[in-house]
């Protein structure tokens, strides 16, 4: 099902939740809803869930508007962040709630047994069907949230936050295993977090917000690499923040000149230039433009790439990654002074 | 092994530093238990002795009395009127103040915890005040020929009065500390508001239910101020047990007295006992979760 939400607007009290929002859900996607906390991520979620209602815009469930309609009439699927499962019943009645409590078209029995049944095994938790919440890890209650939301065949599944209270190793199994689920069942799918890994794993199209508004909508590569403003390009990721004083049309850092990807509109006097650690590359002696003198403060070679911490003559600290290779041919030490050289680099112009 | 080792040294250590010497720590066993004898075990072993000291025939006569028994049946009438009432506004009062924010609930809890605030007997004239003759509604009962002072309805508003905030305050608590989110989630289900209730709500809170509910029998049956200001002490009539009880030690019939008292006792042991069992499982239920118990004031 494809949801429309249009210029939606939410304050509690004098904060500012959501401003002028405006998103498109596709029909069968499974999109992420990223940023910081206090952004409006979970609010926008429960809006779309119809926990919470807008002050202003619209909500359209394939063309319909659905700005006003309860919880009940939405037939959305929602899982909390802290699974919410009803402590008192085992995880086959957990599973079997929102079946036995339709009014109308109710399954017999034998029709709820085989339902749950089936979600006990899409969820893998056949052999946990008589335990309760309490008995179970936070990983596999997570999938009885799923499994429960799943039951009522639900239109759109919409999950706050689904791993932020599991830890590391659980949450990345989890993750690639409903990036899987979602693949087979193709319910159109909104889920919130504040971590940027998490969202380019595993969603079709990333939304980053930040303070009520949206930043960036895009699949996850082009939201990566071509960054629509600073503060998308600073919350994916680690990033090198230089800012440049532009002079007779030429850029310099420091006072170092720093030629610029693109030349910068006349009437600039200011722009910052963003370098992630690995468009990084560190020189022994320079060799052409853009190469910044630093010294090296702290090398951690323990990883995948070697990660150095570097401070330039100004006293900004910037981090470089490198590959073990290049680190070993370079044979770095701490104190020593070198030169980065920028790869790649995003800049945005400051009037 | 020297992982072990030293880990039991640091324990050793750590176990001296926080425990106070030996005759510290029995001193202070021996003082908690001779002011448990003094105050508590002496006087309830004294009621029982006092009540049974002219023998088995006068106790059994004493709580046989047809006084007596009419002092027995107002009480548990009383309660059985109060308990229920207070029980379906405890549940109400909690389930809005811990699962909405409306304008005015902070004024609603503070109201909540007025009648623990209020002497017993201050609350018993309110009523005297609202419904006795020279009262506010007096001359239209009068006129209308409906007795609540000094009447069986007086004496059960006064107790749901003074007891009106066990429940309530049992609940509020517990209900905040379990939060809206599954409720919630019962709603994204597709149920309604009463079956959410009944199957989401009311299992999670039951056991602080009922023990909201055996306090506030307890003090039903045990409330003598203000119930003694509204009750007019009628013989047969309008006196509950603690009435019944002062009137007896007034006129010298200490063993009566006693006796009926033992029978007031015995049901706040029952009642202790029953006590003891729901916390127990409420402690079980919310396994580590924030609770806390209500401690009431007493008059």
């Amino acid at each position: 099902m494809k949801i429309e939400v249009q210029n939606v607007t939410k304050r509690f009290g004098g904060f500012t939740a959501l401003d002028n929002v405006n998103l498109e859900v596709q029909s069968g996607e499974l999109l992420a809803l990223l940023g910081p906390s206090g952004c409006g991520k979970t609010t926008l979620l429960r809006i779309l869930s119809g926990l919470e209602f807008a002050d202003s815009g619209q909500v359209l469930f394939d063309g319909e508007d659905a700005t006003s309609q309860s919880v009940r009439a939405r037939r959305v699927g929602f899982v909390f962040q802290h699974y919410a499962l009803f402590r008192h019943m085992t995880v086959f009645e957990n599973i079997a709630f929102g079946l036995r409590v339709r009014r109308t078209g109710r399954p017999s029995r034998v029709g709820i047994r085989s339902r749950v049944e089936e979600l006990l095994k899409l969820v893998r938790l056949e052999s946990l069907a008589q335990r309760y919440p309490a008995q179970l890890s936070g990983g596999q209650r997570q999938r009885v949230a799923l499994a429960r939301a799943l039951a009522v065949e639900p239109r759109v599944l919409l999950l706050d936050e689904p791993f932020g209270a599991l830890d590391a190793k659980v949450r990345q199994e989890l993750r690639r295993w409903l990036r899987r689920l979602h693949d087979e069942v193709q319910i159109t799918s909104v889920f919130v977090t504040h971590d940027q890994e998490e969202a380019l794993e595993v969603a079709d199209r990333v939304v980053v917000m930040n303070r009520g508004r949206v930043e960036q909508i895009g699949p996850p590569d082009q939201v990566y690499h071509h960054p629509a403003t600073p503060f998308v390009c600073d919350f994916l990721g680690n990033v090198n923040l230089f800012e440049c004083e532009i002079k007779n049309g030429r850029a310099f850092v420091g006072g170092v000149p720093f030629d610029l990807a693109e030349s910068p509109p006349e009437s600039t006097r200011t722009a910052l230039v963003y370098v992630r650690p690995h468009q990084l590359d560190v020189l022994h002696d320079p060799v052409g433009p853009n190469n910044l003198p630093a010294t090296i403060k702290l090398i951690n070679p323990a990883g995948p790439q070697v990660k150095l911490e570097l401070t330039t003559d100004w006293g900004q600290i910037i981090h470089a990654d490198l590959s073990q290779e290049r680190y070993r041919s370079l044979q770095l030490q701490p104190a020593t002074r070198v030169f980065l050289a920028t790869k790649e680099m995003k800049v945005f112009h400051a009037a | 092994m020297k992982n072990q080792q030293q880990g039991r040294i640091a324990r050793s250590i750590a176990e001296r530093a926080t425990t106070e010497p030996r005759w510290i720590r029995w001193g202070l066993i021996g003082v908690a238990l001779a002011f448990l004898a003094v105050f508590v075990v002496l006087p309830l072993a004294v009621v029982f002795v006092a009540a049974l000291q002219k023998g088995l025939y006068t106790y059994w006569e004493s709580i046989s009395d047809p006084m007596a028994l009419a002092a027995i049946k107002l009480t548990f009438i009383a309660a059985g009127i109060a308990v229920p009432l207070n029980m379906v506004f405890g549940v109400a009062a909690s389930w809005a103040i811990a699962k909405f924010d409306f304008p005015g609930k902070q004024v609603l809890t503070t109201l909540i915890d007025l009648p623990f605030s209020v002497s017993p007997v201050v609350s018993g004239l309110i009523f005297v005040l609202i419904f006795g003759l020279q009262g506010w509604f007096g001359p239209w009962l009068n006129d209308h020929d409906i007795k609540i002072i000094f009447a069986v309805p007086g004496i059960v508003l006064a107790t749901i009065f003074v007891t009106f905030p066990f429940v309530a305050r049992e609940l509020i608590p517990l209900m905040q500390a379990q939060g809206t989110e599954e409720e919630e989630a019962a709603l994204t289900l597709g149920a309604g508001g009463w079956q959410t209730f009944r199957r989401v709500t009311l299992p999670n809170i039951k056991w602080g239910l009922l023990y909201g509910v055996i306090l506030c029998n307890a003090r039903a049956m045990g409330e003598f101020g203000a119930v003694s200001v509204v009750s007019g002490h009628i013989r047969g009539l309008t006196n509950t047990m603690p009435l019944h009880i002062e009137i007896l030690y007034n006129e010298y019939h200490s063993a009566a007295a006693f006796a009926v008292a033992s029978l007031l006792a015995l049901l706040a042991l029952v009642t202790l006992a029953l006590k003891s069992i729901v916390e127990w499982r409420v402690k079980q239920q919310l396994r580590g979760g924030r609770h806390t118990l209500v401690e009431e004031p007493t008059t």
